[in-house]
């Protein structure tokens, strides 16, 4: 039951195998005991939940019930929900009772779905470790000396430990992505636009994307189901028919052709992820698919484009939070002005600070040109590169990260080292591209390794196709931390 | 374009963050790092490439202009720190 993918538990439920109230209670109990270890929730919401489970269960029996019903997931504590707290990991929104449902909430509300509780992360989503949240740093379960990755480091770790079977994430420039990796699960970023933005606490708004984390891509699949669609509170999301997006998952890979950039392989790639993504190719190849080398020559810029795009979002985006209509307020202050700076100062995380800084700078007098301008530029070169691609190739693979998990504390001083960490995941949020990580072996301190599958716009399906034929070759993805099974 | 110490102090105060002095001193240090990444970007020409600002080349959708907002202002003010008879309260800001 523990280790029960959505797929398996949605089939129990309906089996009358296992009720929702059983399942809910055993994983708030394992939330409960395994809180203080790994840090994954800001708030747990047990009495709700219950509640939630409760009325699945009469679903079920009635036989009415919608397709996830009585499954209990965890959201991102950047997704608001209504009448529960929604912190962002920042002591600014300590207190904030979100007074209403993200777009996405409500979609896996009415498909059923049990909210245990909201998951820890970045500070606002700005990190590739969660080491930095006003609620302490997220630990790996596989090694607790270990980030899980970020920022939703709390989604990840708690489908990687058993707490939850799937959780919700979004990712800016690699959040799903790379803490999927780090984590040893699947963790699936669609493409920019297909899930709303309505809800989201914004950082970055042309970048931002909803997306999850489950076990297997065929879970992937069934939650975006839930989550997808258009929505007109959000200008960028977009009208288009709806589709099953686990409608190609039995669909053979024979003649599938599997992009290679040399960039994805090259110096700064640890060995043991390296070898790997080699491992993974060749049972690629084993189910038919050929790989085809390819150039993105400017794909290496993407780090330092997306540190100008993002921040320069953040400023903006950030700007609202001045301790006047929501979240924290300075307690003492000489005037207005410096009651926002006090408050800012205060609510505020040192990551945070520096990227609205880096921001501020970037769209100030003078340089807007020059650094704002260029770098929306050089994006474009980057999209050009990756639709060239696409035109001799299906999918494009490569590690998601270029190392396994570090060691909580190592690269917290060195913003520039960290930001690295997104180096193959921060080319899909600057041309909207969906990718979705999955497991593919262990270093050698058996710390997870993930593949990153990149493909074009809206294949999302072909995506999912390529990963679940992959899982069913392979046995990575049914992998648990240690102290999961014990 | 070298970021200087008196650039920290001045866009501390267009982002309206407090910054003592000590701090400046460090957030220098680790800008100019972010930045000597950032001027990797100067070295590419991009003469005539059209900026990408989206990911994709969306145009706004307009609505019917029409009210479809229900009155929530007393659901939102309850998450407020200073509120009175309805309005927001900040400090004086005119004599």
């Amino acid at each position: 039951m523990i280790s029960g993918t959505v797929a398996q538990l949605v089939a129990d439920l309906r089996a009358k195998r296992l009720s929702s109230v059983e399942l809910t209670r055993a994983l708030l109990a394992r939330i409960d005991q395994a809180q203080a270890r790994f840090n994954a929730f800001v708030t747990v919401d047990a009495e709700g939940a219950l509640a939630q489970a409760r009325a699945a269960d009469a679903a079920l029996a009635q036989g009415s019930a919608p397709p996830l019903a009585g499954v209990p997931i965890a959201h991102k504590d950047v997704i608001m929900t209504a009448g529960l707290r929604t912190t962002c990991g920042s002591r600014m929104l300590a207190n904030f009772t979100a007074p209403y449902d993200a777009h996405v909430v409500t979609g896996l509300r009415n498909a059923g779905t049990v909210l245990v509780g909201k998951t820890n992360m970045d500070e606002f989503a700005m990190g590739s470790s969660s080491e930095t949240s006003w609620f302490g740093p997220v630990r790996n379960p596989w090694n607790t000396d270990y980030v899980p990755g970020g920022s939703s480091g709390g989604s990840a770790v708690s489908v990687a430990a058993r707490l939850v079977p799937a959780a919700t994430g979004t990712d800016t420039g690699g959040s799903i992505r790379q803490p999927a990796s780090l984590s040893g699960i699947c963790g699936l970023k669609p493409t920019y636009g297909v899930c709303s933005r309505y809800g989201l606490i914004a950082f970055a708004s042309s970048l931002d994307t909803p997306g999850m984390f489950a076990r297997t891509a065929e879970d992937c699949g069934l939650l975006l189901n839930a989550m997808a669609g258009h929505d007109a509170r959000d200008s960028t999301s977009l009208d288009r028919p709806r589709e099953d997006y686990t409608r190609d998952l039995a669909r053979p890979l024979a003649g599938l052709r599997i992009g290679l950039p040399k960039e994805y392989f090259g110096d700064g790639v640890d060995a043991d992820v390296a070898s790997a993504i080699e491992t993974a190719l060749a049972q690629f190849r084993k189910l038919g698919a050929t790989t085809v080398p390819l150039a993105l020559p400017n794909v290496k810029l993407s780090v330092p484009v997306y540190y100008v795009i993002a921040p320069a979002e953040a400023s903006s985006n950030l700007s609202r939070f001045d301790g006047v209509r929501y979240g924290h307020r300075a307690a003492k202050y000489t005037d207005l002005l410096d009651m926002y700076r006090k408050t800012r100062a205060e609510g505020f995380g040192a990551e945070v600070k520096r990227r609205i800084l880096v921001g501020t700078y970037v769209l100030s007098h003078g340089y807007y040109d020059a650094y704002y301008l260029k770098a929306q530029q050089v994006r474009r070169l980057i999209a050009d590169d990756f639709a060239r691609a696409y035109q001799a190739c299906d999918v494009i693979m490569g590690p998601t990260a270029p190392s396994p998990a570090f060691k909580i504390g190592d690269k917290a001083d060195d913003p520039v080292q960290m930001y690295l960490n997104d180096i193959f995941t921060v080319a899909g949020n600057l041309t909207g591209a969906p990718g979705i990580s999955i497991p593919c072996g262990f270093d050698r301190r058996r710390l997870p390794i993930g593949l990153l599958i990149q493909s074009n716009h809206f294949a999302e399906a072909k995506l999912l196709n390529v990963a679940h034929q992959y899982q069913q070759a392979t046995d990575w993805h049914t992998r648990a931390p240690a102290e999961v099974s014990a | 374009m070298a970021l200087t110490l008196a650039d920290v102090h001045r866009i501390a105060h267009l982002a309206r963050i407090e910054i003592d002095a000590a701090a400046a001193t460090d957030v220098h240090r680790k800008l100019e790092a972010i930045f000597a990444m950032i001027n990797e970007l100067q070295a590419v020409d991009t003469t005539g490439i059209v900026p990408m600002a989206h990911a994709q080349d969306v145009h706004l959708p307009l609505r019917e202009d029409a009210v479809n907002e229900t009155d929530q202002h007393a659901l939102f003010q309850i998450l407020a720190p200073a509120v009175q008879d309805g309005l927001y309260l900040v400090p004086k800001v005119i004599e």
